[in-house]
């Protein structure tokens, strides 16, 4: 007999998300993942100036901070014509690849570690021994017997005085299957990522003046380069971000990836769960020559249908036929009916709750149930993300991502078939990152041979008065989010935003139902998955945190103009 | 899991501090907290008596931007905070528990410590509609808060959300998004800020449960300790801004020297914050330091009085004929008004609370 769970909150994600699942013989036959928050930004940003757009939508969400802001900025240079300056360009690389490498490591230790790593089972390790482990992985210098004994003495005083933010896990769950060892090995390196993080984003506040959200500009970057002057980015800033990237990259490598692996060659049978689609969706990052020419990015744009890795289709976020928006399962209404799909530079967001009055227990029999709309590309749903970056830009032919995917599916004795699952996504989340830093060193690189050359502006003022602009335009501006494909658009009438509407990773990945009642990305990985306990679904966690969802950016729509709901204002 | 209550000397002794270390690390956290050599007794008292205190981060309307903010601290750490200092009991980012276990966290935390717990605010609350554009466990943010302040010795208001709104009630605030102290009949501290600094959260924090004291609050709430002067006054590019030199365009030559930004949109002559002194990210840079101005991220309603890059005399609501300086005075001398009343009336009250709580706070070891 099927059984429906409720985990909500989901925890150790941005935002607000909740996953109901029914379970038939221990395992799920069918999910339904809802979005519980709004908070009505694109109708704020109506009316405003659309070079303001940038510190508005960068708001939509502080764990991926400066990636709306890029999308921003992006989309109203296409709209006004204009392009940056390619130092601009690269300090802007450098700050998103900076982002890619602290999301992720952020992400693996602090809000995926604990699906797989079992806290209070590393109180029984021997401390020397999981440091003769750790340094059979790498050769990082804090993996001594000393350091590991001091985080499990850390931990064992922590635990004797309540557990705080560990309490009430799903310890001692048959599905933990690290050893002790290695399960403090992780936890010590949980707390040195957490020291690490607000290192590396040192990089942000030198170009940006601050993180979380930085600053950015329509047309370049707002900050200037001077090596004769000590109020701009002179050698001792530059030095910094060096400093910056040499940690980082000590990090990603020695403790980053062999962590990873090492976990993962515990859990090889999750390559055999949570695949969930088979389209993947990327529209390609790091211009290496300008935004325009996506055939030089560093990954490429396009789709991946059926897991057939001969075809890359084209991607046109221009086409009114291709990307669109479906509301049959969301609390909104079109004006022209449940069952239209919507492009974003027609998207309306009229929002009208018809979920059961709070307090509720239960989503069932709602035919519509988030916030989320349901996005989809040529009436396709698609998974977005670290995995679908490395499956568009391998079949695209990028020679560096196929022979880092080979050999890391090498190390661990798996097929290529091992990547699309579970683990499958949170492996490409490290190699993500692993790109990321050694681009970074490259962009790092040229920009020294730019500043060496004297070729240092940041900014190309040609059209920033809004005089300059004409009355009427539109831009659309893409950019691969650390968690995926995420887009702007926006419409401009008489220097003043007339419409502006987002689309992004998680509303890809994490949307309700559509139309036609195909499932998006969190509910078709979660069907068949096995869940062992109801009352502690540690496998759905495992399955919802390899997406890493960001609920905050998925939802973000409101329109007053639209119906407002049949219900009672209350004061 | 064992003895929750553990004093925080009592938490040193057992990880094998010494009496000295103790007191070292008392005298730097008075420091911090603006208290000074003289206050280091003060300071001593308060560890030896009080328990790790109960913590519970709430989330609505929000970004995370604070929580991420928070991870940032560097003295002290974030991890050293959540291993010794308090026992943070529910955080819906960091958290390990998800689902109903993670409400039991935040369940058995607010009805085991009525009157001892402290609640910190990231969101707005959004009041529009019965409250169902913020549903938590199938409840409405609004009905969440009223049960965690209820009994709470104190709520912390992060961020310009939670203070006063931010981004989701800027015009025309679609969801009825509200600050907390509008909502919640204890006391509230507002940490503004898009997203507050780091080292000022922790700051504000160690304040807190520490010194067992609510600091001195301002007429808006916000701790004078790092809101009363603006970012205008202590910025290291004032000097330019007498002398008359200001950058005309971004990336012209007088910004690659550095001049003051206020014609390129600069909002602070009228914002009161720390960015200027404090700095970001360890002391790194702050937004006019690396070219940008500031856009006013800790002051009330700060996304409507754009545009951002729109210089300030012709900002609405003063005449064309101000300078920057009359702005900020007029802003300055209301605020000050405020204080004083203010602080008579709730700081007395405040501080009663909260050393009646601790009173009852009896050392464990």
């Amino acid at each position: 007999m099927a059984t429906r769970i409720v985990v909500d909150p989901i925890t150790r994600i941005e935002g607000h998300l909740r996953i109901e699942a029914t379970v038939e013989n221990g395992v799920i036959t069918d999910a339904w993942s809802a979005g519980t928050m709004v908070r009505g930004l694109e109708k704020i940003l109506q009316g405003r100036d659309p070079r303001d757009a940038w510190a508005i939508t960068e708001r939509v969400c502080g764990v991926c901070t400066s990636i709306h802001a890029l999308a921003s900025v992006r989309a109203v240079e296409d709209a006004i014509g204009t392009t940056v300056p390619h130092t601009a360009e690269l300090i802007r690389n450098i700050m998103q690849t900076t982002q890619y490498v602290q999301d992720h490591v952020v992400h693996f230790y602090h809000l995926h570690a604990l699906d797989w790593v079992d806290i209070v089972n590393a109180l029984k390790a021997d401390p020397v021994k999981t440091a003769t482990l750790a340094q059979s992985l790498s050769q990082w210098d804090k993996n001594t017997p000393s350091h590991f004994m001091d985080v499990q003495r850390k931990i064992t005083t922590f635990a004797n005085s309540g557990m705080g933010i560990f309490a009430n896990g799903y310890w001692g769950h048959p599905a933990y299957k690290l050893p002790p060892e290695a399960n403090l090995l992780a936890v010590a390196h949980y707390l040195d990522a957490l020291e690490w993080q607000k290192e590396i984003v040192k990089i942000h506040a030198v170009f940006g003046g601050k993180n979380p959200h930085p600053n950015f500009l329509v047309g370049g970057v707002p900050c200037s380069i001077n090596i004769e002057e000590v109020n701009a980015i002179n050698s001792e800033r530059l030095n910094l971000v060096k400093s910056l990237i040499d940690q980082a990259d000590e990090f990603v490598h020695q403790v980053y990836l062999p962590d990873l692996l090492a976990v993962a060659s515990f859990y090889k049978d999750w390559t055999e769960i949570g695949g969930g689609l088979t389209n993947y969706l990327s529209y390609g990052e790091f211009p290496t020559q300008g935004y325009g020419n996506p055939d030089k990015f560093k990954y490429a744009r396009g789709v991946v249908l059926n897991r057939d890795l001969t075809t890359v289709h084209p991607v046109n976020p221009r086409d009114s036929q291709e990307i669109k928006e479906y509301i049959a399962h969301s609390w909104y209404a079109y004006s022209e009916g449940e069952h239209v799909g919507l492009h974003p530079w027609a998207g309306e967001t009229n929002i009208q709750y018809a979920g059961p009055k709070p307090p509720f227990t239960t989503l069932e029999g709602y035919e519509k149930y988030s916030f989320l709309k349901t996005p989809r590309w040529k009436e396709q749903p698609m998974e977005v993300g670290p995995l679908a970056r490395l499956i568009v830009s391998y079949a695209a032919g990028h020679t560096d991502v196929q022979e880092l995917v080979k050999d890391t599916l090498g190390r661990l004795q798996a097929p290529q078939g091992a990547l699309f699952s579970t683990l499958g996504r949170t492996a490409a989340r490290g190699l993500d990152a692993k790109l990321a830093v050694d681009w970074l060193k490259e962009f790092y690189g040229e920009l020294m041979q730019r500043v060496m050359t004297n070729q240092v502006s940041t900014f190309n003022n040609e059209k920033w008065e809004p005089s300059s602009w004409p009355i009427q335009a539109e831009g659309v501006g893409l950019v691969e989010a650390p968690r995926g494909a995420l887009a702007h658009w926006i419409r401009i009438r008489d220097g003043r935003i007339d419409n502006y509407q987002l689309v992004v990773p998680t509303t890809w990945n994490g949307s309700p139902r559509d139309v036609n009642q195909m499932r998006s990305a969190f509910e078709a990985s979660l069907i068949g998955t096995p869940v062992k306990n109801l009352e502690q679904p540690v496998e759905i966690l495992r399955t919802i945190h390899s997406f890493d969802p960001c609920l905050a950016c998925a939802v973000h729509l409101y329109d007053t103009e639209g119906k407002h709901l049949h219900q009672v204002h209350v004061e | 899991m064992g003895n929750a209550s553990q004093s925080i000397w009592g938490s040193m002794q057992s990880k094998g501090y010494s009496r000295r270390d103790f007191l070292q690390f008392c005298a730097v956290a008075a420091t911090m907290a603006g208290l000074g050599r003289e206050g280091v007794g003060e300071v001593v008292s308060a560890f030896d008596r009080k328990a790790k205190p109960p913590v519970v981060w709430m989330h609505f309307q929000e970004c995370t931007c604070c929580s991420e903010s928070f991870l940032r601290a560097s003295h002290p750490i974030v991890a050293d905070v959540l291993l010794d200092v308090l026992s943070l009991n529910y955080t819906e980012t960091l958290q390990a528990a998800s689902g109903f276990q993670a409400e039991k966290c935040l369940n058995d935390t607010i009805q085991n410590n009525k009157g001892k717990y402290i609640v910190l605010v990231e969101g707005a609350v959004p009041l529009h509609d019965d409250g169902v554009y913020c549903m938590i466990g199938g409840r409405t943010a609004e009905s969440i808060l009223h049960e965690v302040a209820k009994d709470a010795a104190a709520v912390i208001a992060w961020g310009s959300c939670a203070s006063n709104g931010c981004v989701q009630a800027a015009k025309p605030n679609p969801t009825g998004a509200t600050p907390i102290q509008k909502l919640v009949d204890v006391p509230v501290i507002n940490v503004p800020g898009c997203p507050p600094i780091a080292d000022v959260m922790m700051a504000v924090v160690t304040h807190l449960v520490v010194l067992g004291q609510i600091p001195s609050l301002d007429d808006q709430g916000r701790p004078k300790e790092f809101y009363s002067r603006r970012v205008h006054d202590t910025c290291y590019r004032r000097a330019n801004y007498d002398a008359g030199l200001f950058v005309e365009s971004f990336d012209d030559e007088n910004a690659r020297k550095g001049y003051c930004l206020y014609k390129v949109g600069c909002k602070g002559p009228v914002t009161y914050n720390a960015c200027s002194v404090v700095k970001w990210n360890e002391g790194t840079s702050y937004p006019i330091q690396s070219g940008h101005g500031c856009i006013g991220c800790s002051e009330a309603g700060f996304w409507d009085k754009g545009p951002f890059y729109q210089h300030l005399p012709s900002f609405p609501g003063f005449g064309i004929e101000s300078t920057a300086d009359t702005v900020g005075a007029a802003v300055g001398l209301v605020t000050l008004a405020g204080v004083a009343a203010h602080a008579v009336m709730t700081n007395v009250r405040k501080k009663k609370i909260i050393s009646e709580v601790h009173e009852d706070d009896q050392p464990e070891v």
